[in-house]
């Protein structure tokens, strides 16, 4: 086919956009890299922040971002699965129930991350957990009515619970209709093609939501705000009910309210650098799993 | 009931979208065919199902529960009159009425009409930057680029929609408001315009992928059946396949809209947060209703008027990405109606 002039023109004005998109990124993650990678050393990774927020490591921030991300998928994903499992092997598209299911889920994916925070603290920490002080304490300092790393993770499993869902029925959508119809037509009951057929095929896919659904609340901020985050603390959390230290916070708290953004200039791009090498290889890890689910579907 | 082979079948069916067996049945023959457990197993299946509309109706019940006690609670009377959260008042020691958010000053003003402003200033000049860009790149992918070109550059960009939101906020906050001040010489390092580039950041990846998908979705007998005619490739691309994607686009630019005026921490790190009345000048700071909610609600105690008041704030920012979302998703499936009612 040959390309007029105006093609050029239509193309070469739509690549530019490309290339705008393009640049713009590869400048965020060089700079991040380039100004990031000096800052890491192994004090950097295990230590705890000085009583500046500056010097030091930034240990428990990455501690705090796992052990949170954890509970998180811990309380979060086995609902997403089951919500999957329900739209695409139970429920007929048709059925007003899944219908509603799906505008619900659809909604939940777009709500602001930050009415989520809000969220958190009026049901979590006031109406849960101030609800389990009155019932167990007359004391009214709160035990379990205050910001700690369980309601963080909580409200973040509800955050992420959407990704969970809208990926697992995908992965469930691409086991083959005969391989169902064939377990069931041996005998086995409808659970037990989903428990032994569908979900072993779909596990490659599912994961794969499972980590990208990670990925996406590791690097949450807004909901913890008020959640659980800590500027600073000198220990690590142990308990549900303690506050934490996050990546991300950590890196709006020196960003913002650091009184010498200059000094702390380095350890924010170490912190960043160590943030973004957290989400990536997440998401890495998860591109890698769907291709190799992909190609094992495929033989 | 039923009878014969179909109507066994058509029991079944029934039994597989109301879970478990009708009513109608023996307990004997169903506990035959699926052991209790199973059945109970579904049952948690079916209840789970519930928690995304549950999550929905809770989100909005304990946001605005925190909210509605300032339409009869006598401390937040004193403090603030309702008609002064949207309307303009002459306050002492002004010469007009005047649109004030100044929950510390004294007496405290809460005026939302600025930060809805400031919200929409820095969504709207974002949508600005984003639409051109993500509609773009996806013609660019969709008509021009290589298949393996495609395949590398989808990956890429759906890399950018996974960048914490955080990051980019930092991101803005350090290298584009240095580089935008020194190129553009800015009064305010921190303004509108820094905001709306990082927030365009995250809002180019959801334009582009619902677009790109919407392109490709376009039946291929329209564009051969166009280049056939002997339309030109431009042609074809703005004439036959744009306007057959154009719900697609729409629904991309609409959920991104949703997208931008919910976003808080790039704004929160990149727009300055000052609270200022101005409709046309973008190179001033702003402060929105994320970041308003997410810099005052750590400082304010449980119940005050001030907590009321970004209670409600956080109502309405649900609201309209509610309706949005709704808009958004109407607007998709009328797309795939369409696409294959016509091929």
């Amino acid at each position: 086919m040959r390309y007029t002039k105006k093609d050029w023109l239509l193309g070469g004005l739509t690549g530019l956009a490309l290339v705008v998109i393009l640049l713009l990124l590869s400048v965020l993650l060089g700079q991040i890299a380039w100004y990031g990678a000096p800052v890491i050393s192994v004090e950097f990774l295990t230590e705890s922040p000085g009583a500046d927020m500056v010097s030091g490591g930034i240990w428990p921030a990455i501690y705090g971002t796992v052990f949170m991300t954890l509970l998180m998928t811990l309380a979060g994903v086995p609902i997403g699965i089951a919500t999957a499992i329900f739209l695409s092997e139970y429920a007929s598209p048709r059925s007003r129930l899944a219908k509603l299911v799906r505008i619900a889920v659809n909604n939940l994916a777009g709500v602001p991350s930050i009415v989520f925070g809000l969220f958190g603290l009026g049901f979590f920490i006031i109406f849960v957990g101030g609800g389990i002080d009155s019932l167990l304490y007359d004391d009214t300092t709160p035990v379990w009515g205050r910001p700690s790393i369980l309601w963080a993770s909580l409200t973040l499993a509800v955050l992420t619970l959407p990704v969970v869902i809208v990926t697992t029925e995908e992965a469930l959508r691409t086991v083959p209709r005969e391989i169902r119809d064939a377990s069931l037509a041996l005998g086995a009951t409808r659970f037990q093609t989903v428990y032994k057929i569908v979900l072993p095929n779909a596990k490659g896919g599912i994961l794969t939501g499972v980590i990208l659904a990670v990925s996406r609340g590791a690097g949450e901020v807004a909901p913890i705000i008020f959640c659980g985050a800590a500027n600073f603390l000198p220990y690590l959390p142990t308990d549900l009910r303690d506050m934490f230290m996050h990546l991300g916070y950590h890196v709006y708290a020196l960003a913002t309210q650091s009184p010498n953004v200059d000094a702390a200039r380095p350890t924010l791009f170490g912190t960043v650098l160590v943030l973004l090498v957290l989400t990536f290889s997440l998401n890495l890890l998860a591109v890698i799993i769907r291709a190799r689910s992909r190609a094992a579907l495929r033989t | 009931m039923l009878e014969g082979p179909d109507g066994a079948q058509a029991v079944e069916a029934e039994r597989r979208v109301t879970f478990g067996p009708r009513r109608s049945r023996s307990k004997l023959t169903s506990s035959f065919r699926t052991p209790l457990w199973h059945r109970l197993a579904e049952k948690t299946i079916a209840v789970l199902a519930l928690t995304a509309i549950a999550a929905i109706a809770l989100i909005f019940v304990f946001i605005a529960r925190e909210a509605i006690p300032m339409f009869w609670e006598s401390d937040f009377a004193q403090e603030v009159e309702l008609p002064d959260l949207f309307f303009a008042k002459q306050w002492h020691g002004y010469d007009e009425p005047v649109y004030v958010w100044q929950p510390v000053g004294e007496p405290p003003k809460y005026n939302v009409i600025p930060l809805f402003v400031g919200s929409l200033k820095v969504t709207l000049l974002a949508m600005l930057l984003s639409v051109p860009l993500g509609i773009g790149c996806a013609l660019f992918t969709a008509m021009y680029a290589p298949r393996r070109f495609r395949e590398i550059v989808k990956p890429i960009i759906e890399l950018l929609a996974g960048i914490p939101s955080v990051v980019l906020g930092f991101f803005a906050l350090m290298v584009i408001a240095s580089w935008a001040q020194a190129t553009f010489g800015f009064h305010f390092r921190l303004n509108a315009v820094v905001a709306a580039i990082g927030l365009a950041l995250t809002i180019v990846p959801v334009i582009f992928t619902i677009s790109e998908d919407a392109l490709q979705a376009v039946p291929r007998t329209l564009t051969e059946a166009a280049l056939a005619l002997g339309a030109r490739k431009y042609q074809v691309a703005l004439r036959v396949v744009l306007p057959a994607a154009i719900p697609g686009i729409a629904a991309g630019i609409v959920l991104g809209f949703g997208r931008a005026i919910g976003e808080t921490m790039i704004v929160l790190m990149a727009s300055g947060n000052a609270a200022i009345m101005e409709l046309f000048d973008f190179t001033t700071s702003v402060r929105t209703i994320t970041a308003t909610i997410a810099a005052e609600l750590g400082e304010v105690a449980q119940g005050d008027p001030h907590w009321r008041v970004l209670f409600l704030l956080g109502v309405m920012l649900f609201v309209v990405t509610f309706v949005l979302n709704l808009l958004g998703d109407l607007i998709i499936q009328r797309l795939h109606q369409r696409l294959t009612a016509s091929s």
